[in-house]
């Protein structure tokens, strides 16, 4: 459960961009399937953490972006399935030589402002 | 409306906090690790076993993260820790930059070699939190199942070595190890792995001579 730490990070570099006078209404935030594991509890913090501040009742849209492997051997991409039998070998061409190509990313893209 | 792009990584107000955590260490010329396991892998067992053998070549601190009690400080001190200090993360599943600094100053970090961190026990929470600590160190064990690395990858990809505890178990627990390793190299490639037994000792002094060696450097 860090989801609290989470939110007032998220809080915290929202407000550092906000220009002077303006509100926010959506704050865009990517999650890779490898990084933090985050909840919709955030949006439930959110709302706490962020009243009385110039993000008050901004929406916060999550945009998860999948695990990716990448086949060192045929140069095919694929996800991160359940566990299978067969680990995380190339589904084409069964090779274990295989490396993550994305899932961690975790940043705040952009906010969305009016005046 | 107006977008304005950002592009900044989250929690990287605890990354600044641990910056400054680990110029500390440095200043101080403490090589510090940070030990994180699911409840009961081993890591208080791995320092004790650690304090045992290294006691009187190494001066080492230790700081355990726990949600309520100080069990596992009063076992390193009674292994041997030279300094003890725990830190109760009142509920938190996993320690934190911030908790880390406040701890510090309890330790008189110029009489220190090696500081050991025991984070709280969770295999996901704290792989999101740097301490500032030089390595961070998994400690796997046995009876947990083969299927970890597949279950956790993140926590598998961010660690600097990998302790698999309790190998004395492995003729009464099913566990495939060319399957764990898989996944485990896959993730993290190249990765310093060290199959030992807390109980028997077997496998110790491999991971005994790669934290000195980590430590001069
Ligand atoms: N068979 C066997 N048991 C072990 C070994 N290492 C630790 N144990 C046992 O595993 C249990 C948990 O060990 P701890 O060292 O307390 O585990 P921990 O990770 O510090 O646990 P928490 O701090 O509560 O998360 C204890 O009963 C230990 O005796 C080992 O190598 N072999
Ligand atoms: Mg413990
Ligand atoms: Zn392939």
């Amino acid at each position: 459960m860090h989801e609290l730490a989470v939110t007032e990070s998220i809080l915290a570099i929202t407000l550092k961009h906000t220009p002077p006078g303006q509100r926010v209404t959506a704050i865009n935030v990517v999650i890779g399937q490898l990084s933090s594991i985050v909840d919709d509890s955030v949006q439930f913090y959110w709302d706490i953490a962020s009243a009385d501040t110039a993000a008050a009742g901004a929406r916060l849209n999550f945009r998860r972006l999948p695990a990716e492997l990448l086949c060192l051997s045929c140069g095919a991409r694929f996800g991160l399935g359940m566990p299978a039998e067969d680990g995380f070998a190339c589904p084409g061409c069964k090779s274990e030589v295989v490396k993550v190509v994305q899932g961690e990313e975790f940043y705040v893209e952009d906010i969305e402002v009016e005046g | 409306m107006t977008t304005i792009p950002i592009i900044e990584k989250i929690l990287s107000a605890n990354d600044r906090l641990a910056a400054e955590n680990r110029a500390a260490l440095d200043a101080a010329r403490v090589f510090a690790i940070n030990v994180i396991a699911s409840p009961g892998a081993g890591k208080t067992s791995l320092i004790e076993q650690t304090l045992k053998a290294l006691a009187g070549k190494l001066r080492i601190g230790v700081i355990d993260g726990d949600l309520a009690t100080s069990i596992d400080a009063d076992r390193a001190a009674a292994a041997g820790a030279s300094q003890a200090v725990q830190i109760n993360t009142g509920g938190d599943c996993h320690l934190d930059a911030v908790m880390v600094q406040q701890a510090l100053p309890q330790l008189k970090l110029d009489d220190l070699d090696l500081l050991i961190i025991e984070n709280v026990g969770n295999l996901v929470c704290p792989a999101s939190f740097a301490l500032g600590t030089h390595k961070t160190v998994l400690v796997a064990s046995i009876p947990e199942g083969d299927d970890k690395p597949y279950k956790y990858p993140a926590t598998y990809r961010g660690v600097e070595a990998l302790v698999i505890n309790k190998i004395d178990l492995l003729p009464y627990v099913p566990f495939r190890m060319e399957y764990f390793r898989q996944g485990v190299e896959t993730l993290n490639p190249g990765l310093a792995a060290f199959p030992l037994s807390c109980r028997t000792g077997e496998g110790m002094p491999a991971w005994l001579d790669w934290l000195a060696g980590q430590r001069r450097k």
